[in-house]
């Protein structure tokens, strides 16, 4: 490679594909860094004309490492277009099934794709930078219970929802099939074994990463460091909730900037194309887009695990809850703007996603037949929303009255940082190449950057600007429709 | 020196290194016995380590995904140049899996509904004086076979743990099988459900239905329940997971080997059981399959015999 | 002067109505477009939707399917079976950007030699004017 411009390809220990592109000016420092996406398959276009109902299962395959998220944001969106709500006991399968999920995937990125930086270290050889490599520091025992802790919760996913990669348990107003005696017995066994396991991710966090001033520098130091606003889903105790809630979003500087209704994302979420890259941009639409930068004035903003605990004021599980204070009170309080205090975060998630398993598992209703609300209403438009374990997860479909998929926007939970990914690329590059010449391990650290957000590529290159009418359903507190509202792209409200 | 392997993604979504990894246990033997010297989910090698290694020095690469851009035809050639073996893995490689549904439409048609700002990536762009580059994103997705010599396909959308094993097997066995092989059972799914005893004598039906229409028995043959299960026209190996889940097989571990393209067959098979002579009847117990290409042709549309939609 | 497009048309004929209908129209000198490739198969029900699409793919610009007319099959059901399938393949081809002249089923007798003739002088004329199946272009994939 010329020694103007240095290429990262293809970046590494992550979902979907992309590129780095470094230019340096004659000195050797890094004039800019562009974080590019090459991927692109178009899911919202080859959606259209399919059936609604089969949306789960083609969604799915966004993602194969975030499959269930998919599937659930989009069961979720089947609900509200055919107006149905789930029996009790099909929410908390649902609920149980994207909890299990939520352990597996965090402690995935911990231990396989992000941890391998701290564990063997940023600027190990490459050839250690691996899962293997942290099996070799943390030892075969370990390695080992890793591997069986992974192995029981995808057994319990495939219990649950038929299959651990691509489920097909979504249906609108319910889930294919109920669970038994001896399945909710299953999970409760799992569960306790999955909230130790968190605790015991946390301690290896804080005994490989926590007490090694070196890596507490590198997390706390301005290279890794953006004040952007923080998005996230939480509960009406302002907790953070991964399956159902209001989005809130804080400014840098922690305060509310606003609560609302996923279903009305479009007031507040725009998207911006860059020529460079098939990912697009997502941006505050009440602040605008001010290019790549950060502070109040930008609408720049953050998802996933730090955004998640910076808009949150709280876990709805007590460990949790506790590791929640303590990450907090040993980074300053809220809001964290260091980038690599995900790594931190994801762990903390981890440890409320198993207490919130348990929960669920020991829930008597979880077991009663009744799981299947049919859908009787004509379908038009719906909106379902979760976070995805990489962010906050919109699917918003159009259809016509059988059913078919006339239109579909998607929003996927890593395209919220895509920004801030970017940046942070940029800030990394800059801070950390200063000489010219480029040590493999350093370029590593430029791809830490991105890594500790656990983008999801795969899934970030889908979206398109939301110009599709908006409906609003009024109904009374019992539930019966009293009115239907809609918006049209132009703005103007009629009632139909 | 142990043997060279290498895992690589196409337009592919991941679910097939999560399938790998879902070897569990197995995964440090099969990193004790092999050298995994490319695999960008998990180890941290880049394109130009494989471009440094010598042609037909890696023993096996596993590549997953369908081809959509020159990114991936790129890599596709270069793997193969660097393999003794190459091994479409997954649905999307053998038959151009769900990314395939994008040959019912064109890239003009995906541009036009992902970038409606007026700004669209461009293949090369100049910003401040820095040059760059993203692929040629085809018109047509094709699969691995289309672009590459391939020896052999491990099915499924995602492969399960147990025919990994079982074609890891196969492969680090004795005696390879023919060139083309697919490594799972050689028959319908049907033969593997657990409920094949239900099957009625003679499997008829006045209608079909679509999923969220009704419960469906989980005991049940799901076919004669009326739902559209395409087991029937689907190679055997996943033990039927998806019924397991109480819902129709979707038909991801494509065809037998009798079969050359999957969806004419799996329309056959649901056309076989209507229980009408009727043109007008026959019409009506069609409208509960509202979207035949995408039922019939879910995973395998650029392995067709038409491979796509006429383009404009 | 442009060459007008003479359109390729792939046709199944079973052997004991619609072929002997043909041959009949042979013997009785009765003219029609020349623009048939007749493939004989024993029953219109030995007629895999694999052979249409792949008659397609190959360059065929329309597709014909002759049988017996309902309740005089040779084989008693088989073109209910066709029948059944023709009616799906339909939907699905119609998906797939083929228009509803180029794929045709008819029930022709041995003794409907003149059938013979309307049938695939008319099905000629309608795909003329809808042009090749496929674009010259479409025949490269990557």
């Amino acid at each position: 490679m010329d020694n103007r411009r240095i290429t990262i390809e293809p970046i590494t220990r992550l979902e979907g594909h992309g590129k780095i592109e470094i230019f340096l000016d004659g000195k050797g420092v890094v004039e800019r860094a562009y974080f590019q996406v090459p991927e692109l398959r178009g899911f919202e276009k080859f959606a259209q004309g399919r059936p609604a109902e089969d949306m789960p299962q083609i969604t799915s395959r966004i993602c194969g490492v975030c499959p269930t998220a998919h599937h659930m944001a989009s069961t979720k969106a089947l609900d509200a277009l055919y107006q149905v709500t789930p029996p009790p006991a099909a929410r908390k399968i649902r609920e149980l099934i994207y909890s299990t999920f939520y352990v597996e995937d965090h402690a995935l990125h911990f231990y396989f794709l992000g941890g391998p930086d701290f564990v063997v270290g940023p600027q190990a050889p490459a050839a250690e930078r691996n899962v293997l490599g942290v099996i070799a520091k943390v030892g075969i025992e370990t390695g080992q219970k890793v591997i069986a802790m992974r192995r029981r919760l995808r057994e319990l996913m495939a219990l649950a929802g038929g299959k651990a990669a691509h489920p097909v348990f979504g249906l609108p107003g319910g889930v294919a099939k109920p669970l038994t005696a001896a399945d909710a017995a299953r999970f409760r066994e799992v569960a306790g074994e999955a909230v130790e396991f968190a605790q015991f991710t946390l301690g290896i966090f804080e005994k490989v990463v926590l007490q090694n001033s070196e890596y507490v520098d590198l997390i706390l130091s301005d290279a890794y460091t953006h004040k952007t606003y923080y998005m996230g889903m939480v509960d009406e105790k302002n907790q953070v909730n991964f399956y159902d809630g209001m989005l809130r979003v804080v400014a840098p500087d922690g305060k509310e900037w606003a609560k609302f209704r996923p279903d009305q994302y479009l007031d507040y979420i725009g998207e911006r194309v860059e020529p460079w890259t098939y990912m697009k941009f997502c941006y505050l639409k009440g602040i605008g887009w001010k290019g790549f930068s950060e502070g109040s004035d930008s609408g720049v903003y953050c998802v996933a695990p730090l955004a998640r605990l910076n808009a949150a004021e709280g876990m709805a599980t007590p460990q949790a809850h506790e590791a929640y204070q303590k990450y907090h009170a040993t980074l300053g309080g809220r809001p964290v703007h260091h980038t690599l205090a995900n790594h931190w975060a994801r762990v903390v998630e981890m440890l409320y996603a198993a207490e919130r398993m348990q929960e669920l598992a020991n829930d008597p209703e979880l077991i009663n037949p009744d799981v299947r609300t049919l859908p009787t209403a004509t379908p038009r438009e719906g909106v379902g929303v979760v976070e995805a374990p990489r962010g906050t997860l919109f699917h918003h479909y159009k259809t016509d009255e059988r059913g078919m998929i006339t239109g579909a926007n998607l929003i996927v939970a890593t395209q919220n940082n895509a920004a801030r990914i970017a940046m942070g690329v940029e800030k990394a590059a800059k801070k950390l190449i200063t000489g010219g010449q480029v040590p493999e391990g350093l370029l590593n650290m430029v791809e830490m950057a991105f890594r500790a957000y656990d983008p999801c590529l795969g899934c970030a290159t889908h979206a398109l600007p939301g110009s599709m009418p908006l409906i609003v359903q009024v109904r009374d507190p019992r539930g019966s429709p009293l009115a239907v509202l809609r918006r049209d792209s132009d703005g103007s409200i009629h009632r139909e | 020196m142990k043997p060279k392997v290498a895992f690589y993604w196409c337009a592919s979504c991941g679910g097939c290194e999560e399938a790998v990894v879902d070897l569990d246990e197995k995964i440090l033997d099969v990193a004790n016995a092999v050298d995994i010297v490319f695999w960008p989910v998990a180890l941290d090698f880049k394109e130009h380590d494989v471009e440094a290694m010598p042609d037909g020095s890696i023993l096996a690469s596993f590549i997953n995904g369908a081809i959509r851009n020159s990114d991936q035809l790129k890599m596709a050639k270069l793997l193969r140049a660097k393999s003794q073996v190459v091994v479409a893995f997954g649905v999307c490689a053998q038959l151009g899996g769900i990314p395939g549904l994008a040959n019912l439409t064109d890239a003009k048609g995906i541009y036009a509904e992902v970038f409606k700002d007026g700004v669209t990536p461009e293949r090369l762009h100049q910003n401040n004086g820095h040059s760059l580059s993203l692929p040629e994103f085809f018109d047509t997705v094709v699969e691995l076979g289309r672009v590459i010599d391939v020896d052999y396909y491990v099915p499924g959308c995602p492969p399960t743990p147990k025919i990994i094993g079982a074609a890891l097997g196969v492969l680090l066995g004795s005696e390879l099988p023919p060139k083309g092989t697919v490594l799972a059972p050689d028959e319908a799914l049907c033969e593997e459900c657990p409920r094949k005893d239900t099957r009625p004598e003679k499997m008829l039906l006045k209608e079909f239905k679509r999923v969220h229409q009704v419960v469906a028995d989980q005991q049940t043959c799901l076919l004669a329940q009326g739902l559209a299960c395409l087991g029937p026209g689907t190679r055997a190996g996943c033990e039927a997971l998806c019924p397991r889940g109480n819902m129709p097989c979707t038909g991801c571990f494509g065809p037998t080997s009798r079969v050359r393209d999957y969806g004419a067959k799996a329309l056959s098979a649901l056309a076989s059981v209507i229980d009408s002579d009727d043109e007008a009847e026959i019409a009506r117990i069609l409208d509960a399959l509202p979207d035949p290409a995408g039922l019939f042709y879910r995973y395998s549309l650029p392995s067709s015999f038409l491979g796509r939609r006429r383009m404009e | 002067m442009p060459e007008t497009f003479e359109p390729k048309i792939v046709a199944f004929f079973c052997n004991w109505c619609t072929y002997l209908a043909a041959d009949l129209a042979g013997t009785s000198r009765i003219k029609y477009a020349p623009n048939t490739r007749v493939v004989r198969v024993m029953c219109s029900g030995r007629v895999d939707p694999q052979f249409i699409l792949d008659a397609f793919a190959k360059g065929a610009d329309g597709v014909l399917i002759g049988g017996c007319h309902p309740g005089d099959c040779h084989y008693q059901e088989g073109n209910y079976k066709m029948l059944r399938r023709f009616a799906l393949l339909k939907r699905l081809v119609k998906q797939m950007g083929i228009e509803d002249e180029r794929l045709r089923l008819e029930w022709i007798s041995a003794a409907e030699g003149e059938r013979v003739k309307t049938v695939i002088n008319d099905m000629v004329a309608k795909v003329r004017a809808l042009g090749p199946r496929a674009a010259a272009s479409q025949k490269e994939v990557a």
